[in-house]
C-alpha cells in the first residue's frame, strides 16, 4: 500500500461533506484508513464475475396503506426531540 | 428573432426548468405509510421512511403508473430498462443520508409539451422525467436558516413519491415559463397523478442565463456553446406559476443589470424569498460528483416499458378542447373554460348530453363556474351535487323556471342552504305560472284599473306599461312579460 494512494485533501472534502470537522492528525490517520479500504475493494477484482438474477425486475407493491410506527417509538432512538419532532443543531 | 433584428448588445433570457410534482397516491414510493397530511409531525412514518437499519424499500406500483402516464401526455420514451440509484448528500431531511432517486436510467426520456403562450402554439423539449422520493420537513426554530438555535425535523413528507420534470433550456421569458407551469399542471390534473391544490405539491427550480443575441441562431435556437459559455444562476424555492414569473422576472432583471453595468453574472444557486420578492445567493452547493450517485441494489431494475400500450389516458386538455370547439360549436373562450379541469369536462358532456350544448355551455361555463368562483369553490367541492345542477338544466330547458330564476333563486339557494332545485322551485312559487291563470290577472288588471284602460283607449303609451306591471305583480314575477302585453292588447281590442 502506497502512503499517498489517497491525499489529505480528498479527506478533508469527503469529511466535509459528511459535515465532520477532522484535526491534522485525524486527516492524516485516515488518510492511511481509506487507502486500506480501497485496497479491500481492490481484492474484490479478483472475484470472478457472477451473472445476477437476470428474471428479477419489477419488484412493486400494490398502493395499499399499512400500519405506521407509533409516535412515540419513532421517535424512540432520537437522542433528543420536541412536541413529536426530531430535533437536532442547527444546520443550514 | 431574424438576423436583421439583431443589435450588438441585444440580450436573450434563456431558462430551462425542472419541476417537482407530487404525483397522487395513496402511500409512499418505497412503503406503505399514507401520504395524506397528517395532523401531527412523524405521524406517517415507519422503518422505511425514516432510514433505520435494515429496513428495505419496495416500490410503489401506483407510483409507476402514475409516472408512465406521465410519459405517455408528453410523448416520452419509456426505455426497456430503467433503475434507481442513490443519491448521497448529509443533510437531516434525508434519514438515510441518500436519496433514492433515477440517475443515467430516468424512465422518461425524451418528451415535449404543446403549451400556449399569450394565443401562440410552441413546443416545448423535455429532456427526462423520473421519480424520486420526497426528503422530509425542516424547521429552523429561533431564527432563519443561518442564525437558529437548533432544527426540528418531520419525516411525514419523506417518502412521497415525486416526479421531477427537466425541460431543455427553451423558454425566453418569465411569462412563457408560468404559462408552461400552468398547462402542465393542466395535464397532469387531467392524468388525475396530480392534485394543484395539495400544499407543496409543485416546486421549481430554474436555471437562468442571459447571452448575447448575436449568438442565437435565426431560428431562435441557442447552440449548446453559447449557453456553455455564459454562466448561469439556479433559482431554488419557487412554488408557485406566479412566484415563478416574479422570481424569474427579478433574476433576469438582476443579470441585465450586471452585465450592462461590465459586472460577472456569478454562476451560483439562489434562493427566491417570496416574502421579500428578491433572490439570494445561497452558500455553494455540492458539485454534481459530491452526490456520489451509485446503484440502488435495494431495488431491482423496472421493465415497463410495454405498460405503455396497457396504460389508458385520458384525452388530454388541448385535444378536448378542440373537439369540443367542432362538436358542441363553442367558441373557443367556452370551450377553454369548460375543458379547464377534467372534472367540469367531464359534467359538461353530461350535460349536454341530454340537453342543448349551448345551453349546457351556458348553464356550466357562466352560471355554475361563475357562481362557484364568487364563493371561492370549485367544481370538486359540488361533485356529489352534480346530479342537481343537471336537475336546474332541465327545469330551464323544458321551461318549468325562468332562467333568471335559475340562477338567482335556484343556483344560489342550492350553493348557500344545500336545499335541492325543486325544493326551492316550490318552497318559492317559481313555477312559471300556467296560462289560464296569467289570462285571469289580465282580466282583473283591466277590471280594477279602468283610468288606465281609459288612457290605453286614447293613446297613451304608458298605459300598457301600468297594466303589464299590474299582471306580473299578480302573477308574483312569474309570467312572461311579453306573453302579458299580448294578451293584455288581446283583451282590450275586443
Ligand atoms: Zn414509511
Amino acid at each position: 500500500m502506497s502512503d499517498d494512494a489517497v491525499n489529505p485533501e480528498e479527506v478533508r472534502h469527503v469529511a466535509a461533506l459528511a459535515r465532520i470537522d477532522l484535526e491534522d492528525a485525524e486527516v492524516d490517520r485516515f488518510a492511511d484508513q481509506f487507502a486500506d479500504i480501497l485496497e479491500y475493494f481492490e481484492t474484490l477484482d479478483s472475484v470472478p464475475e457472477v451473472e445476477r438474477d437476470v428474471d428479477l425486475a419489477n419488484v412493486m407493491r400494490p398502493d395499499e396503506e399499512h400500519d405506521c410506527l407509533d409516535s412515540e417509538d419513532a421517535l424512540r432512538n432520537a437522542p433528543e426531540s420536541e412536541d413529536g419532532y426530531f430535533k437536532g443543531p442547527n444546520v443550514s | 428573432m431574424t438576423a436583421q433584428t439583431v443589435q450588438q448588445g441585444d440580450l436573450v433570457t434563456v431558462i430551462g426548468l425542472e419541476v417537482h410534482v407530487q404525483l397522487e397516491t395513496n402511500t409512499k414510493i418505497f412503503c406503505s405509510c399514507p401520504t395524506e397530511p397528517a395532523d401531527e409531525p412523524n405521524e406517517n412514518v415507519c422503518p422505511v421512511c425514516l432510514g433505520l437499519p435494515g429496513a428495505l424499500p419496495v416500490l410503489n406500483e401506483a407510483a409507476v403508473e402514475a409516472a408512465v402516464k406521465v410519459g405517455k401526455a408528453i410523448d416520452a420514451d419509456i426505455p426497456e430498462e430503467t433503475r434507481f440509484h442513490r443519491k448521497n448528500y448529509y443533510y437531516p431531511d434525508l434519514p438515510k443520508n441518500f436519496q433514492i432517486t433515477q440517475y443515467d436510467e430516468p424512465i422518461c426520456a425524451d418528451g415535449e409539451l404543446e403549451i400556449s403562450v399569450e394565443g401562440e402554439r410552441r413546443t416545448v423539449a423535455i429532456e427526462r422525467a423520473h421519480l424520486e422520493e420526497d426528503p422530509g420537513s425542516l424547521q429552523h426554530v429561533g431564527g432563519g436558516i443561518d442564525t437558529a438555535d437548533y432544527t426540528l425535523v418531520d419525516y411525514n413528507r419523506a417518502g412521497v413519491p415525486l416526479m421531477e420534470i427537466v425541460t431543455a433550456p427553451d423558454f425566453r421569458s418569465p411569462s412563457e415559463v408560468r404559462a408552461f407551469l400552468a398547462d402542465l399542471e393542466e395535464v397532469l390534473e387531467y392524468l388525475g397523478v396530480f392534485d394543484a391544490g395539495r400544499d407543496g405539491s409543485l416546486r421549481v427550480d430554474a436555471n437562468l442565463s442571459i447571452i448575447p443575441a448575436e449568438e442565437t441562431n435565426g431560428d431562435g435556437t441557442i447552440d449548446e456553446e453559447a449557453l456553455a459559455a455564459a454562466n448561469r444562476t439556479e433559482v431554488k424555492n419557487i412554488s408557485s406559476h406566479k412566484g415563478a414569473e416574479k422570481a424569474l422576472a427579478y433574476e433576469e432583471t438582476r443579470q441585465k443589470n450586471a452585465i450592462q453595468r461590465g459586472r460577472a453574472v456569478e454562476q451560483e444557486t439562489r434562493h427566491w424569498d417570496e416574502s421579500r420578492g428578491i433572490t439570494v445567493s445561497m452558500r455553494s452547493k455540492e458539485e454534481e460528483k459530491d452526490y456520489r450517485y451509485f446503484e440502488e441494489a435495494d431495488l431491482p431494475p423496472l421493465r415497463v416499458s410495454d405498460w405503455k400500450e396497457e396504460i389508458a389516458i385520458p384525452e388530454l386538455p388541448t385535444a378536448r378542447r378542440e373537439r369540443f370547439q367542432v362538436e358542441y360549436d363553442l367558441s373557443e373562450e367556452a370551450a377553454s373554460k369548460l375543458t379547464s379541469t377534467k372534472q367540469v369536462a367531464d359534467f359538461y358532456e353530461d350535460v349536454a348530453s341530454e340537453f342543448d350544448p349551448d345551453l349546457a355551455a351556458t348553464w356550466v361555463a357562466d352560471e355554475l363556474l361563475g357562481e362557484l368562483n364568487y364563493r371561492d369553490m370549485e367544481i370538486t367541492d359540488v361533485e356529489d351535487r352534480l346530479g342537481e345542477v343537471n336537475r336546474l338544466v332541465e327545469l330551464v330547458a323544458t321551461d318549468e323556471i325562468t332562467a333568471k330564476n335559475a340562477r338567482e333563486a335556484v343556483l344560489r339557494g342550492m350553493l348557500d342552504d344545500g336545499d335541492e332545485p325543486d325544493t326551492i322551485v316550490e318552497r318559492e312559487g317559481l313555477g312559471k305560472t300556467g296560462e289560464d291563470e296569467v289570462q285571469q290577472a289580465v282580466v282583473e288588471a283591466i277590471d280594477e284599473n279602468p283610468d288606465a284602460v281609459a288612457d290605453y283607449h286614447a293613446g297613451e303609451g304608458g298605459a300598457i306599461n301600468f297594466l303589464v306591471g299590474q299582471v306580473m305583480q299578480k302573477t308574483g314575477g312569474s309570467a312572461d312579460p311579453g306573453d302579458v302585453n299580448q294578451l293584455l292588447r288581446a283583451e282590450l281590442e275586443e
